[in-house]
């Protein structure tokens, strides 16, 4: 486990701190003082695994830059959501230019702050799973390939929510959106190869990659840190549930990120220069059902019939992915 | 207008402008829930809060917050059968958090440190005879004298205690930390008068403002067994007795004591520790059906007493008793098989109960003693105005801990009387059960650790030879609380709204200081099910 977790203290490092902790063994997310990046009276959804993730990263990057960050955001949900003009939710410097411009916006204000010898500032970009997987894509491999420095994160809520959850190439397979409505007997997006993103990143030999999700705000601040130790072109990889694409309950954000890392479909680990180094073991191993079953997008795979083929198919991705990353093989503290 | 850009009508503003909260159709709000071992003890302790207090090794804030429900956690910690830990959350996710070994750390703490209690309130001008210095006697005491008033503690022995003194071996219980938790009460002004026997306590009510009468069932039981002339035959209080003053009853090496309640095995332990080789016990039902606590059973096993279950004694004589096969019928009661089997005994003890002794209310006829015990009302007050009987007097468990009970509710209902009204008791929160949890945020125990506490935990209720558990262990131990169903100050509320609209009270992280801003929360409940001690909970709103 790279991040340090604290023994003891009734909940270690689960919980985001614990009033018997030294301060400094807790999560930027415990600190009164903490940045709020993206802050109150933001209209995001009920729940809204995006507004959340983006706090935990941008606050924890404005704690490990010392507050000298700009952040270039992607358009999506997270860029709607924060500024329907004239109010922002924004409390660091943020712009904001196209869909598919993201990266190249971002390396062009890293390139600005060279050419000014302000390096001490730090770039983040940031966008959906839209903006970076799929329309962002081409700007991205290229900040990738000239190994810009600049940290890009992906909120990862598998489909263009918010347009009305089209699917995206991070959509999952059999995940029902507006999109992949029926054609044949059921609904759901079609098997493929999938675009796994984070294993994309990684082929570029970029300095660092990582995956993160909401359930773990310690582990996300840390590999935000990580990645800002690191000169270069980085990339996070964040899950953030979505209740309106998912159809899940606005309560069961967290639990559902958690969910997906204990069933193996979303594989939590770290990469230098191509290699993973670490990866989060699974502490309490459940089949993939327990994540599929509150959510109405998969709500087809039980009503009115169990399909158990196609349960069958999604486990056996968990599994490849438990096999491929050694998910149960380190213990937990 | 004219500042404004070309095509730009507005000026930029914060979202801080946009009350989110009017979106809102439930809202998360802090709660209180009843802990199961709180629930579960006898003696009404707030076994979470001082369990809280505890984690920071705040042991005397520890002490202070348990001594409020019961005077003796010295004592609780050696000989209390912990119900608590039946109870506990935490044994369905890894072991139930050793809560007795903590609490005798705590009162160890207490005595080794020399912490006394706050001096009681003003004087109440009212004058309280508590008759018996048992547990539950010793326990109205304490309670009735930090209430202001003028207690009064008669008892017939020669030292105070009961039965923690007479009935508990030494072994589970050394007499230094009884004096110790005794003196401690004496010493907020109770006045203990040893070796006075009250006959008449309704002529007590002359000079008294009410009585307590708590002098426990002291009579030991008779069951007729049939005997030789030169048979050995004993009573378990008797021995017990005998063992506490010091003595060395003649019990020899074969001894079988006759009873299956935990004063029959306290015999049988005693006998072992005289000398007695295969001390054994006869119960006529099964042991599933034993009164005595299956964790004396073990130890009593352990420590090599034999039990023979389903047998009745059926003749003693000299160096041999008979005993007889029983079978349970349908209704689960023993009857006699008429099979009979011939043991070695140098010594018959019996041990099947105990009942009041009638004669100290013998001059009250509106007393009443039924079935062996006091008929009280709801408020522990006999028939007689102004006396009340608590502890084992009345029907009760009978253990030490349900005699501190019953004396901390005596004497909130003599306080009560006293002052012409009855108490109001606290409104119970519902239960914080183990599905309220969400459990994923606790951590596991260190293996490392784990052994030494095993050890310590089997230890601590035995023999104190071995010691209780030391501070780092203690701390540990309770720091495994789970703090089911209140706030323990873990921050994931503030951590995890999505809508910053958690706000953090203070900067000391005491439990419960933080609070819902209902101007921006949405009400999406992630803060609820994130809550590891289930102590945040949605309300819907109010219509308007």
């Amino acid at each position: 486990m790279p991040v340090n977790r604290v023994k003891f203290y009734q909940t270690g490092s689960y919980a985001v701190g614990n009033r018997l902790l030294d301060p400094r063994s807790r999560a930027v997310q415990s600190d009164p003082a903490r940045t709020n990046a993206i802050t109150t009276g933001h209209r995001a959804c009920q729940g809204c695994g995006e507004a959340l993730g983006a706090r935990y990263v941008l606050d924890a990057a404005m704690r490990a830059t010392g507050g000298k960050l700009v952040t270039v955001n992607a358009t999506g949900c997270l860029e709607v959501f924060s500024t329907p003009f004239p109010e922002s939710s924004w409390r660091v410097a943020w712009l904001h230019s196209l869909f598919g411009n993201a990266p190249a916006v971002a390396t062009g204000v890293a390139a600005a702050l060279r050419a000014q010898g302000r390096e001490d500032i730090r770039v983040i970009g940031q966008g959906g799973d839209g903006g970076t997987v799929d329309i962002g894509f081409g700007c991205l491999s290229g900040m990738f390939e000239r190994d810009d420095d600049v940290l890009f994160v992906c909120y990862d809520n598998q489909a263009y929510m918010n347009t009305g959850v089209q699917r995206s190439g991070a959509t999952p397979p059999a995940a029902r959106t507006a999109t992949t409505d029926a054609v044949g007997p059921a609904p759901g997006n079609a098997f493929g190869q999938g675009k796994d993103a984070p294993r994309i990143a990684m082929a570029h030999g970029i300095p660092y990659v990582a995956t993160a999700t909401v359930a773990d705000p310690r582990d996300l601040e840390y590999k935000v840190e990580r990645a800002m130790s690191f000169r270069g072109a980085r990339y996070l990889h964040v899950l953030v549930p979505c209740p309106l694409g998912w159809g899940s309950a606005a309560r069961d954000t967290v639990r559902l990120a958690r969910l997906a890392t204990q069933c193996g479909l979303f594989p939590v680990y770290e990469a230098e220069r191509g290699d993973v180094v670490a990866a989060t073991p699974i502490r309490a191993a459940v089949p993939v059902t327990e994540y599929l079953r509150p959510q109405r997008r998969f709500a087809h795979l039980f009503r009115p019939e169990l399909r158990t083929d196609v349960i069958g198919r999604i486990q056996a991705i968990a599994d490849a992915n438990i096999a491929r990353y050694g998910l149960l093989e380190a213990g937990h503290d | 207008m004219t500042e404004h850009p070309f095509a730009i009508t507005l000026d930029v503003g914060s979202s801080l402008a946009n009350r989110t909260g009017a979106w809102r159709t439930e809202r998360p709000v802090y709660v209180n829930r009843m802990p199961p071992c709180n629930d579960a003890c006898p003696a009404g302790e707030n076994v979470q809060a001082w369990l809280y207090e505890a984690e920071d090794g705040g042991y005397e804030r520890a002490w202070r917050q348990l001594v409020r429900d019961n005077p003796f956690p010295a004592i609780m910690g050696r000989v209390c059968y912990h119900p608590c830990q039946d109870a506990c959350n935490r044994g369905q996710l890894d072991e139930a958090v050793g809560i007795n070994a903590v609490e005798r750390f705590v009162g160890d703490e207490a005595i080794r440190r020399g912490w006394r209690f706050d001096p009681p309130p003003a004087p109440t001008g009212k004058r309280v005879l508590v008759v018996g210095a048992g547990p539950c006697g010793l326990s109205a005491a304490y309670h009735l004298a930090v209430r202001g008033h003028a207690v009064t503690v008669r008892d017939a022995g020669e030292a105070a205690g009961g039965m923690m003194r007479y009935g508990i071996p030494a072994y589970r219980l050394p007499r230094d930390v009884l004096d110790a938790e005794i003196g401690r009460i004496v010493d907020l002004g109770v006045t203990v008068e040893q070796n006075r026997r009250v006959d008449d306590p309704v002529a007590a009510l002359a000079e008294f403002d009410a009585v307590f009468l708590a002098v426990g069932a002291q009579l030991s039981k008779r069951a007729y067994v049939p005997a030789g002339e030169s048979a050995r035959i004993l009573d378990a209080l008797g021995v017990l007795h005998d063992v506490a003053e010091g003595e060395r009853p003649l019990l020899g090496r074969r001894v079988v004591v006759y009873g299956g309640g935990n004063t029959a095995l306290d015999v049988a332990r005693s006998a072992k520790r005289l000398g007695a080789t295969e001390p054994l016990v006869v119960y006529r039902r099964t042991r599933a059906q034993m009164p005595a606590h299956p964790e004396e059973t073990d130890e009593a096993i352990e420590e090599g007493v034999r039990m023979r279950w389903l047998s009745t004694i059926a003749y003693a004589g000299s160096g041999r008793v008979v005993v007889e096969r029983m079978r349970l019928d349908d209704n689960g009661f023993p009857q006699p098989t008429g099979e009979f089997e011939e043991l070695p005994a140098d010594a018959v003890v019996l041990a099947l109960g105990q009942e009041v002794d009638r004669s100290i209310v013998d001059s009250a006829p509106d007393i009443e003693v039924d079935h062996g015990t006091v008929r009280v009302d709801a408020h522990l007050m006999t028939g007689r105005p102004g006396v009340f009987a608590g502890g084992d007097m009345v029907p009760s468990r009978r253990t030490v801990t349900d005699a501190v009970g019953h004396g901390k509710r005596a004497a909130r209902e003599i306080d009560a009387w006293l002052g012409g009204g009855t108490p109001t008791p606290a409104a119970r929160p519902p239960l914080a059960t183990f599905e309220r949890l969400n459990t994923w945020y606790y951590s596991d125990a260190p293996a490392t650790l784990r052994p030494r506490l095993d050890l310590a935990r089997r230890a601590s209720t035995f023999d104190e030879v071995v010691r209780g558990l030391d501070e780092s262990t203690a701390l540990f131990e309770a720091r495994r609380c789970l703090s089911c169903g209140n706030c323990f100050g873990c921050d994931n509320c503030f951590g995890v709204c999505p809508d910053n609209a958690v706000r953090k009270l203070d900067e000391g992280h005491r439990a419960g200081s933080y609070a819902i801003d209902l101007d921006y929360c949405k009400g999406c409940g992630i803060c609820v099910a994130e809550c590891p001690a289930g102590a945040i909970e949605m309300v819907p709103e109010e219509e308007s």
